[in-house]
């Protein structure tokens, strides 16, 4: 029984067994709880270091129950160290050392008590390295004062007393990168990062040598680095090129005992027995991985060299660690566990990937829709005949069951025909626009398909991979539909867009790449000359179906894509009726512009455009910040403007695509729940024009604070927030109405087309709009909220709200409606207004995740099927969830289990009856007749 | 013509007495609301010292002050109640304006009274409008926005108390929205204590789309302003409370609001309408049925049909 695998990554771990990808446990930490350091102690507990270095947990291995915590306090917060005692002593408290903030804590690993604590800080010591001796009497801490005096302490490891101290000056500086060797020497690089010190800090004054990186290795130049692998005897230190294995021999020599060409990686040490320990190099050439795995005992023997193909989409290895097992002919045999560039994990043993998990998909930054291609014609007749009559015998075992005469074999087989359902997973466009790839970008820039039907991965296209050296590191940031064939162009295959920017800094130049929605393939990149903030898709289309997009740069100019005449050409038709808005969060500010026919650069460029500023909102700093904005989805379908109430009046919705919803919070109130006073927080929530960036409405909720998630649909908006004078979260929802077509009313009117219905509207006429609100506590917090889309937009909507028990809620829109009162009048209640409540109901029901949790739950986007009463909805943190709904039920479809077949039985006995009954009847009017 | 009688049972000598009266009254009430209304349009004019009183107390609705003023350098004056209360200040700032992208410029001048309150806010009260006529450039300079349909921007300070902070609020609209008989426009500035948050340009009224090219006929401008402060968010007062405004309500017997008669019996009129037309319909077809020589030759004919099915009948 081998030990479980554990992988930590940024503030989550999972625990794995090494023989397959399922999880055993994991836990997700807090969202600024990052882990710095994990280790193992005494085989059976995980002791973990986590934000930055000031909470100590441990946790049991085989099951992941927390078994103890403990916070440790300092002020400025460093670089923290964590050391766990490699040999265990029986029958004694074995301490966990852990130096952070100028601090070094001692903690029993019994009960995770502070045992003793001594501060270094006074002593401007920064601790790079913590031992303990043996028998485990003294710790050592070992570190630099300043950037040239090195220095080791002694202490007691029962009492915490300083037993004595050493420190010595050097003639250089260092760069603070050390390595230590054995229990008395360690390996330092100075600041110029070409000199090598070994020092001996066992004997009574610090003894150090001086080497020359030079010396040691030929043709060296640029920076060295010291990689932090521990290895017994051995340093491994990186130049440009290569890597290179330094043992160290005596107290003054190296000798250079492996030269590993880039791309390269080098595990930890694995030690086998006590003289013998191994570790793993790792090579990346064009198209393998090859993993060598050494064995060191005083003598490197050449491991075994195993070679695995490479995935081109999965970029270069990041980092690899090695487990050992027994063979069957008890030799040692290894596994390594590769870590790839786009976090994803593959296990190899004996040569091959025994499993590899795309755990990249935990990062998903944004996703799009594809639809799949269509059937093609052509199908063979053998294969219908074959459906056909998979298809009658599967519903007569349907009839069966339904008729209660099926045996338990057929039971089995209906519901095997059930499960397999084979038209969900295929590769083809169906009737009701249930199956589709979600296309999702993650955050190390790999680029997944994944299909509906069952979540598996169609293709994956690795972006970064084919960039070339100047545009690294590369950004992933959005992803949008490029190409949607419709019309014109149905033989091309759909395309994304994603934007991406090369380097880091917000001024970094950007990226364009477009890639094929169905086979992954990368169709083009284009790499931009200008910066990247602001990515708006337009409405509008070239003529080959292509979607314009406009992206703003950090100088104010738009440039429009894709650079063809023809799309500039369609653009300058509407370009007049363009208008822009960018939202300053840190400063408060929300500015409008329109666009100008050219930019004044010095390169004449006809596709970037001057940015105009129409109108300014200004924030007062003293008293507002933003914290939240929303805006409607673009693709989103209103079915009707009218609402028709309960006492037979019409009401007119103001939709107006326009729409932006802002919420600012008091600058003092910004903070954490509880950080402020109920008369020191206010919210603010606006809904502003932003063509004209006139406020529509504008309304103060005295007491609350954000955190303010929002979510803007048809002509409301629903924000949620926290109260702090009900100590209570809450809901409100803002509905707006368009009083200026509120006189269609009469009949009359209509008739004799003395209406307004058809008139234009203008952002620029005053809007007449009456504005209804109310407000309700709602239990949870909130970690994103959604709306149902559906194709048609005559489907009821339900909102999603992703709980902070990472789990999808559904809520009808019908519980947030403003009209709502205590007791409704009859007319209310026949159009199905709510009673009023205090507060809005959960029904456990109504819960679309069931009992999953979608681990760190971070997003959830609603999607339109075809069929108008169901939408498709996925949500997404560290775990994917996908599932259909049906806000009214599926009022426009049968059942899955629909039995057609008993339909058909029921029809023909009935024309059967009605023949039988005729003849019958005929024969006994005819003999009445003879009577 | 049967009730007729009783109508004139019910003017009794004494009523007939207190009609002249009463038309008396009407034609008062008339006269007063002609007043009021010619009154009411010439209050534009010039604002009466009692309406500030009248504006500074008001403060839950959303119109602070709404004013059309109809602006000429002669009626520009300076604030008569400067001193008036010790907590409120007189303050004053520039509205600027540019023409499609030129640079701005003077337009005209706000002036507020900045109340201070016993909690701590500031906050602008009593806004009113001057502003300057339109020089030939800037009247040349607008023709061409409105033959451009470009945009006609202004500019307000954001923070008043301190105008030489270079923050400003803008807002712009096209120039072919504005013009009507004169030039209209209305301001609504939305405030939040001392400051100002936005401003909202626009035209009086509606802007028909396509914008067309119209001049005005006075090269004046029509000024609306209206200063908004934020509202407080509704809250329903707690259930509780509700419950018990709900137990009160039924104790007094909520009835039902009366039906229309139409509503009612719509369900019985529409059929006995429908009978009543087919009734009409069968009496006017009667007479032509029984017009002479044709009243007998249907039974005739139906005789005659049938007798070949009996015939048929018996064959079999």
């Amino acid at each position: 029984m081998s030990s479980p695998l554990l992988i930590f990554v940024q503030g989550i771990y999972v625990s794995l067994p090494w023989s397959s990808a399922m999880k055993v446990w994991r836990h997700v930490l807090g969202k600024n709880d990052s882990i710095d350091q994990l280790n193992i102690s005494l085989g059976k507990y995980v002791v973990t270091l986590s934000s930055e270095g000031s909470i100590l947990r441990a946790w049991n291995l085989p099951d992941g129950q927390m078994i103890w915590e403990s916070n440790l306090q300092f002020s400025t917060p460093s670089k923290p160290l964590l050391h766990v005692p490699a040999t265990i002593k029986m029958g004694r408290d074995n301490l966990i050392l852990v130096s952070s903030g100028g601090w070094l804590h001692a903690i029993s690993s019994i009960d995770g008590v502070i045992v003793w604590r001594k501060e270094f800080a006074t002593e401007s010591l920064e601790v790079k390295q913590v031992l303990q001796s043996p028998d485990g009497d003294t710790v050592s801490a070992l570190g630099y004062v300043g950037s040239s005096k090195f220095a080791i302490y002694h202490i007691n490891a029962k009492s915490g007393e300083v037993l004595n101290h050493r420190t010595t000056s050097f003639p250089i500086d260092f760069s603070g990168e050390t390595a230590i060797i054995s229990s008395d020497v360690l390996v330092a690089l100075d600041a110029a990062r070409s000199n090598l010190f070994l020092i001996n800090f066992k004997a009574e004054n610090i003894e150090y040598n001086q080497v020359h990186i030079s010396d040691l290795v030929q043709d060296f130049s640029g920076v060295t680095e010291l990689l932090p692998v521990k290895l017994k005897g051995i340093v491994a230190i990186k130049t440009a090129l290569s890597i290179f294995l330094l043992r160290v021999k005596g107290v003054s020599e190296f000798e250079v005992i492996e030269k590993i060409n880039h791309p390269a990686v080098v595990s930890d040490a694995l030690s086998i027995t006590e003289a013998e320990q191994a570790f793993a190099i790792v090579q990346h050439t064009e198209s393998k991985i090859e993993i060598t795995v050494k064995l060191d005992n005083g003598i490197i023997n050449e491991g075994n060299r195993e070679t695995i193909r490479a995935d081109q989409n999965r970029g270069s290895v990041q980092n690899v660690f090695i487990n050992n097992y027994v063979r069957t002919d008890k030799s040692h045999g290894f596994r390594a566990l590769i870590v790839m560039e786009d976090h994803s994990l593959l296990l190899v043993q004996q040569g091959e990937i025994v499993w590899s998990r795309e755990d990249g998909l935990a990062s998903i930054i944004d996703l799009t829709t594809s639809e799949l291609p269509v059937e093609k014609e052509g199908v063979s007749v053998a294969e219908v005949e074959h459906n056909l009559f998979e298809w009658l015998k599967g519903h007569w075992l349907k009839l069966k069951g339904t008729l209660l005469l099926a045996s338990p074999d057929e039971l089995a087989a209906i519901q095997a025909i059930r499960l397999k359902s084979s038209e969900k997973t295929k590769m083809t466009r169906d009737h009701n626009g249930f199956r589709k790839l979600i296309i999702v970008l993650t955050r190390a820039g790999k680029i997944l398909a994944l299909h509906t039907g069952d979540g598996r991965v169609i293709w994956s296209h690795f972006l970064s991979l084919h960039l070339s050296e100047d545009c690294k590191p590369y950004t992933a940031l959005r992803i949008y539909q490029w190409q949607v064939p419709h019309h014109h162009a149905m033989h091309e295959n759909p395309s994304v867009l994603v934007v991406g920017r090369c380097g880091a800094g917000f001024d970094a130049p950007g990226i364009l790449s477009v890639v094929d929605s169905y086979s992954g393939k990368e169709l083009k990149s284009l790499k931009l000359a200008h910066s990247i903030t602001q990515v708006i898709p337009l409405t509008l289309m070239d003529s080959s179906e292509h979607r314009l997009h406009l992206i703003v740069d950090s100088n104010l100019h738009a440039h429009l894509y894709p650079r063809t005449p023809d799309s500039l050409n369609i653009f300058r038709r509407e370009m007049s009726n363009t208008y822009l808005y960018s939202v300053e969060a840190g400063t408060s500010v929300i500015k409008g512009y329109s666009l100008q026919n050219r930019c004044n650069l010095e390169v004449a460029d006809e596709y970037c455009l001057k940015m105009k500023e129409l109108w300014s909102i200004v924030f007062p700093s003293e008293s507002e910040k933003i914290t939240t904005t929303s805006t409607r989805k673009m693709n989103e379908v209103v079915h009707t403007q009218a609402k028709v109430i309960g006492d037979k009046d019409v009401m007119f919705k103001y939709i107006s695509k326009n729409m932006l919803f802002v919420a600012t919070v008091a600058p003092n109130a910004a903070g954490e729940i509880g950080s402020a006073t109920p008369d020191e927080a206010s919210l603010v929530a606006y809904l502003i024009d932003a063509v004209t960036g006139r406020i529509l409405h504008r309304v103060t909720h005295q007491g609350a604070q954000g955190p303010v998630h929002a979510v803007v649909s048809e002509n409301w908006v629903i924000y949620h927030y926290f109260n702090l004078r009900a100590h209570r979260y809450e809901m409100s929802v803002i509905e707006i109405y368009d009083q200026s077509r509120a006189d269609n009313k009469d009949v009359w009117k209509l008739v004799l087309g003395k209406h307004n219905l058809t008139a234009p509207i203008t952002s620029y006429a005053r809007p007449e709009v009456v504005v209804k609100s109310q407000s309700y506590f709602f239990t949870h917090s909130v970690k994103a909220m959604a709306v149902t889309a559906t194709a048609k937009g005559i489907t009821s909507k339900q909102l999603l709200i992703g709980t902070i028990g990472d789990q999808v809620l559904a809520l009808d829109k019908r519980y947030l409606d403003p009209r709502r009162s205590a007791n409704p009048t009859p007319a209310e209640k026949e159009e199905g207004i709510i009673p009023l409540t205090d507060s809005l109901p959960i029904n456990p029901q109504s819960y679309v995740t069931h009992s999953l949790q979608v681990e760190g739950l971070r997003g959830i986007v609603s999607f339109p099927a075809k069929l108008e009463s169901t939408t498709l909805v996925f949500s997404y943190g560290v775990d994917l969830f996908y599932t259909r709904l049906a806000p009214s039920r599926t009022y426009d479809s049968l059942t899955e289990d629909f039995s057609y077949a008993l339909l058909l039985i029921t029809i023909v006995a009935l024309v059967a009856a009605i023949f039988a009954t005729w003849i019958l009847s005929e024969k006994k009017e005819l003999r009445d007749k003879w009577r | 013509m049967p009730f007729s009688p009783s109508t004139l049972s019910l003017s009794s000598p004494r009523e007939e007495m207190k009609r002249p009266r009463a038309l008396s009254l009407i034609l008062l009430s008339l006269l007063l609301l002609w007043s009021s209304s010619s009154s009411y349009a010439f209050q534009s004019d010039e604002l009466l010292p009692e309406d500030d009183e009248e504006f500074e107390g008001l403060r839950s609705p959303n119109l602070e002050y709404v004013n059309p003023s109809r602006p000429s350098p002669s009626r520009r004056r300076s604030d008569p109640d400067a001193s008036s209360s010790s907590d409120s200040k007189a303050i004053q700032f520039a509205l600027e304006h540019a023409f499609g992208g030129s640079d701005f410029s003077s337009a005209g001048t706000f002036t507020a009274r900045l109340k201070s309150w016993s909690h701590g806010g500031q906050t602008l009260t009593k806004l009113r409008f001057t502003r300057n006529a339109l020089t030939e450039a800037e009247k040349e300079a607008f023709k061409r926005l409105l033959k451009d349909d470009d945009f006609y921007t202004v500019r307000l300070p954001s923070n008043v108390l301190n105008p030489t902070e270079k923050d400003y609020v803008m807002s712009s609209v096209r120039a072919r929205c504005i013009p009507r008989e004169s030039l209209d426009e209305h301001f609504v500035i939305h405030t939040e204590g001392a400051n100002i948050l936005a401003v909202n340009y626009g035209s009086a009224g509606a802007c028909q789309y396509p914008r067309l090219l119209k001049l005005p006929e006075k090269w004046s401008f029509n000024s609306y302003t209206v200063l908004k402060n934020s509202d407080q968010a509704p809250r329903t007062p707690t259930f509780a409370e509700q419950l018990m405004e709900a137990e009160n309500e039924l104790g007094e017997g909520v009835k039902p609001p009366e039906k229309s008669f139409w509503a009612k019996y719509w369900m019985y009129v529409i059929p006995l309408g429908l009978i009543v037309m087919n009734v009409m319909t069968q009496a006017m077809n009667m007479p032509m049925d029984q017009a002479p020589g044709q009243g007998g030759a249907p039974t005739q004919q139906a005789a005659a049909q049938r007798a070949p099915n009996t015939a048929a009948v018996r064959r079999r």
